[in-house]
């Protein structure tokens, strides 16, 4: 049925591979960086992680040199198109290599990590894998390319997850991460199974040049999209694909946490953006066909279930990890609420709030790494009577929990001023989810702000000392994260403009 | 009586449902791990018929192709699912998915 391929044609695949290869480099170094990371493990068989993750941190670092390299080679598809690069998988790739470098940092600050009686040996060549197979879901744009990433970033985040194997809830969460992310990428790859039937083509965007020239039943199309939303809608953690969520949150360690809520989110928004983007057809330009309409009425009510869930459920969370689990849902809301403007605004605004919530949801993990480093506990009631003792961690936790509810001088109030405007931009249709929008963040300044009132104003039931030290590292980091919060909230040209560089060029040309 | 004497696509789509089906009612009625990642792999397998059955009718090699991929991360999944539940066993003496749950509210 196949015949073999003859000499020239296997001479001019491995070409197009050889000169492909040349536009992959980052990937290629990180990989690299991975196979250098398990080797100094097993060499030096280092007693502390300083040696690990000074290494990963230079690797991360210098991964970012790559990155910059290419910026002059956007609009490539590669690998028989199965990869592309475009400013928008280059924006990615910042966002993942610099969420990487903070979760290293949270991972080095962390005691919980560092006294785990076997060593910390796989643990940042897994955070590099993870972040490979985020970098290349925002680069994909070929199903067999997508579930493959995906699956990489999955696999690592169970291993990750259950890293503490002699606690309970963090073997727990492993397994009930497992459990929910087999089954949803289950659904996912019968989904993709049914769109390659529909259509024949793996790559998205042919795929979406045939469903719109043949035509094809919407039903079956709506059932194949539905499957592979349960995929992309378990990582970025939308209701009602949450259930994992906050278990896994609170049982894997702190660091693990901030990189899931963060950047595994993000790498879902960004695979939700391309392929819905693109491979699905929508709006008026083919007229007979509008299924983009059923689109958005689903990820609108995604959104708006994830936004009032999220911030209502959170109201009585008494540990900060959980409340962070479901202020992290909520947050998928928002952001779900700038995918749906669908053109070059709403899409700026929602890298826009992507990087505000990398700052301040990185901030705030680390100062609950810091807090559980000294007090072993991740409760609110614990916290009580720290602000006094612990100035710059407590302010630090004060400026990004108003962050994250969006007031201003913050990072997070210019996110989700850009994301409601580019809402209302569109016209009147969409008021109502501005306004669903609001009102759930007033909701979550109740909950955000128990937390600095239960440091500052609330005092402990047993005796603390005056002062509490904390290392160096973390209270740079802290005051570096803060500091950042507070600066891009007031000059948020830099960041805006980054996003907007993001989105005008867009694999093939979206708007 | 044709659709019993010739087998076409609709066979192996029904046979890859019928699959995807007892897969989704292991997931969902079963309690033990082992048994919910069994029915994990019979919804992987049913794509891969389905990826097998499009590649044979459409004349292309994608489909193939994917299926290979599908099956070699099965494997990979498998691995880690198994690490991980031999740690559960060893934490909890059970693999009993509802009796885990020390993680609530």
């Amino acid at each position: 049925m196949y015949e073999l391929p003859s000499g020239t044609e296997i001479q001019a695949v491995i070409t197009t591979l050889k000169s492909s290869a040349a536009y992959y480099l980052p990937e290629i170094y990180l990989s690299a960086l991975f196979l250098v990371l398990i080797l100094v493990d097993l060499i030096f068989r280092p007693k502390k992680h300083h040696l690990l993750s000074i290494t990963s941190l230079a690797g991360l670092a210098g991964s970012l040199w790559f990155i910059w390299q290419q910026h002059t080679m956007t609009g490539q598809e590669i690998f028989f198109g199965m990869y592309v690069i475009d400013e928008f998988a280059i924006f990615f790739k910042y966002f993942f290599v610099l969420s990487g470098i903070l979760t290293v940092f949270l991972s080095m600050s962390s005691d919980e990590l560092n006294n785990r009686a076997s060593g910390v040996g796989e643990y940042y060549v897994l955070v590099i894998g993870m972040v490979i197979g985020m970098v290349m879901m925002a680069s994909s744009t070929d199903l067999v390319m997508i579930f493959v990433s995906m699956e990489l970033v999955s696999f690592s985040a169970y291993v990750l997850t259950g890293y503490l194997k002699r606690e309970r809830r963090s073997t727990e969460a492993s397994l009930k991460y497992l459990v929910y992310g087999a089954v949803s990428s289950g659904l996912m790859i019968y989904g993709f199974s049914i769109l390659y039937g529909l259509t024949g083509e793996t790559n998205i965007s042919e795929i979406s040049t045939v469903l719109i020239a043949r035509g094809h039943d919407p039903v079956t199309l709506m059932i194949a999209s539905i499957m592979i939303l349960t995929g992309i809608g378990y990582k970025v953690g939308a209701v009602p694909f949450h259930f994992w969520s906050p278990d896994v949150y609170e049982g894997a360690p702190i660091p693990v946490t901030a990189l899931l809520s963060v950047a595994s989110k993000a790498a879902g928004f960004a695979l939700l953006i391309r392929f819905f983007y693109v491979a699905v057809p929508h709006g008026s330009e083919t007229g007979a066909f509008t299924p983009g309409s059923e689109w958005l009425m689903l990820l609108m009510i995604l959104s708006v279930a994830s936004m009032i869930y999220g911030n209502v459920v959170a109201l009585w969370q008494k540990n900060v990890k959980r409340l962070l689990a479901y202020s992290s849902i909520a947050h998928a809301g928002y952001i779900l609420l700038g995918i749906i403007v669908m053109d070059e605004l709403g899409t700026q605004a929602t890298l826009f709030y992507m990087l505000s919530y990398l700052f301040m949801n990185f901030g705030a993990f680390l100062v609950a790494v810091i807090i559980a480093n000294k007090t072993g506990s991740e409760n609110i009631e614990d916290y009580r009577g720290l602000g006094r003792r612990m100035p710059l961690t407590g302010a630090a936790m004060t400026v990004f929990l108003i962050s994250l509810v969006g007031l201003p001088p913050t990072v997070g109030f210019i996110g989700k001023l850009m994301i409601f405007s580019a809402l209302l931009a569109k016209g009147s249709v969409f008021v109502w989810l501005a306004l669903i929008g609001i009102l759930t963040s007033v909701i979550s300044l109740y909950y955000y702000m128990l937390i600095p009132l239960n440091m500052y104003l609330r005092e402990s039931k047993q005796p603390l000392p005056d002062t509490i030290k904390t290392g160096l590292l973390p209270r740079l980091v802290t005051a570096c994260l803060m500091l950042l919060t507070l600066y891009f909230g007031i000059f948020f040209t830099p960041l805006s403009d980054f996003a907007h560089f993001a989105v005008t060029v867009f694999g093939n040309q979206l708007y | 009586m044709d659709f019993f004497n010739t087998i076409g696509l609709n066979h192996y789509l029904v046979i890859s449902a019928i699959l995807f089906g007892l897969g989704l009612f292991a997931i969902v009625t079963r309690k033990n791990a082992i048994v919910v990642l069994m029915g994990v792999e019979l919804i992987l397998n049913a794509a891969n018929i389905n990826l097998l059955a499009f590649s044979k009718y459409n004349g292309g090699m994608e489909g193939v192709m994917f299926g290979l991929f599908v099956i070699v991360l099965a494997a990979a999944e498998a691995a880690i699912a198994l690490a991980i539940v031999i740690n559960i066993y060893k934490t909890f003496n059970t693999v009993d998915v509802s009796s885990i749950d020390s993680l609530k509210e």
